[in-house]
């Protein structure tokens, strides 16, 4: 399927570059739906990636890249279910999501992912699994999970440390503060700055460029220097579950799905 | 460089949240809850302090704004990074 338009994302092949855009509106939060047609994607990317040199992901809607996992979703998800049952339910994604995670990580050609505004949470860990982040001046990065009594659970943790020096992993994430492009790439984790509006088009200019090498080379780079931590990932999965079944995670949930206010993106 | 009064700050800050949100400059004053006055949410209160950084060309971590919904309080926030 070299394109495909969903209801949360599309993808299409555009100057020899894939181009996943993610559409669902009001910022792109992960839930069962978008799981779905990542997945799709996943199952496209081997016969889609023979024909192209790069993967560029990013957002169509103005908000910004991504808000992260649908936290209305998993609430109403445990409101409705038996503890066990959303138990299993809460795992059963993350073992999903995860196995889309580490076939993007893994894809042999190069990942950028062009984000602007709100890159929170999932949506921070989506652009992780990127080799490349382009980030536009608005740019927000945050993994806001403890404030929510959990760790980020889509292969956040792992990735970082792979990335990043363990004192700035602590910062972020023992603060839950998000930061801006500024310091994202002061921290190594963003490699090219763009105007408001722009990270795609630096994006594409790019995919042109690593578009040039031969791919066979890219895909035994790119394997040799970007281990993936299939261990500590699963770690992850395990130490999310066993902070999710606790009360103050529930308590957590309901504020910030019940907040009428108008801060509930604020710490 | 010298660093600028907090008068000087809080007025950019004003300039700069009316210019952004378009809301007429003399409809801002110190005080107001600018959640309010601009009729803005959190997402585009993260907008806001993203551009405040930009500008003061400093780091102000967004839980620093806990609590604070005024222009006023939000200036001395950043005037104590600069």
């Amino acid at each position: 399927m070299s394109d495909f338009k969903g209801q949360t994302l599309s993808w299409q092949i555009v100057n020899g570059a894939i181009e996943l855009a993610l559409h669902r509106d009001p910022c792109n939060e992960i839930g069962s739906l978008t799981l779905d047609e990542l997945e799709k994607f996943a199952a496209a990317l081997p016969e889609l990636a023979n024909g192209a040199h790069a993967l560029i992901v990013h957002s169509t809607l103005k908000a910004g890249f991504s808000a992260g996992a649908d936290l209305r979703e998993l609430f109403q998800r445990g409101q409705e279910m038996e503890k066990g049952a959303a138990l299993r339910g809460v795992r059963e994604f993350l073992e999903r999501i995860h196995s889309v995670m580490n076939a993007l990580d893994a894809a042999p050609l190069t990942t950028i992912a062009a984000v602007h505004g709100v890159t929170f949470g999932g949506g921070f860990e989506l652009a992780l699994v990127c080799d490349i982040i382009i980030a536009d001046r608005m740019a927000r990065f945050c993994f806001p999970e403890l404030r929510l009594g959990l760790i980020p659970g889509f292969g956040g943790i792992p990735r970082l440390k792979r990335d990043l020096g363990n004192a700035v992993v602590r910062d972020l994430l023992l603060t839950g503060r998000s930061f801006n492009v500024m310091k994202a790439q002061q921290i190594g984790l963003v490699s090219q700055i763009a105007a408001e509006g722009e990270a795609l088009r630096v994006a594409r200019a790019t995919a042109s460029q690593v578009g040039k090498f031969d791919r066979r080379t890219v895909a035994a780079a790119k394997a040799f220097m970007k281990p993936i931590p299939y261990e500590e990932l699963k770690r992850e999965i395990d130490i999310f579950c066993d902070l999710y079944s606790r009360p103050a995670v529930e308590e957590g949930l309901r504020r910030f799905v019940e907040n009428e206010g108008v801060q509930p993106y604020l710490p | 460089m010298s660093v600028p009064t907090a008068d000087h700050t809080l007025d950019e800050i004003l300039n700069l949240a009316a210019l952004h949100f378009k809301v007429p400059r003399e409809k801002l004053t110190p005080d107001d809850d600018f959640f309010k006055t601009l009729g803005i949410d959190s997402l585009q209160a993260l907008d806001l302090l993203t551009r405040l950084e930009h500008h003061f060309r400093i780091e102000l971590p967004d839980y620093e704004l806990q609590g604070v919904s005024d222009f006023r309080t939000l200036a001395n926030r950043i005037q104590a990074r600069l």
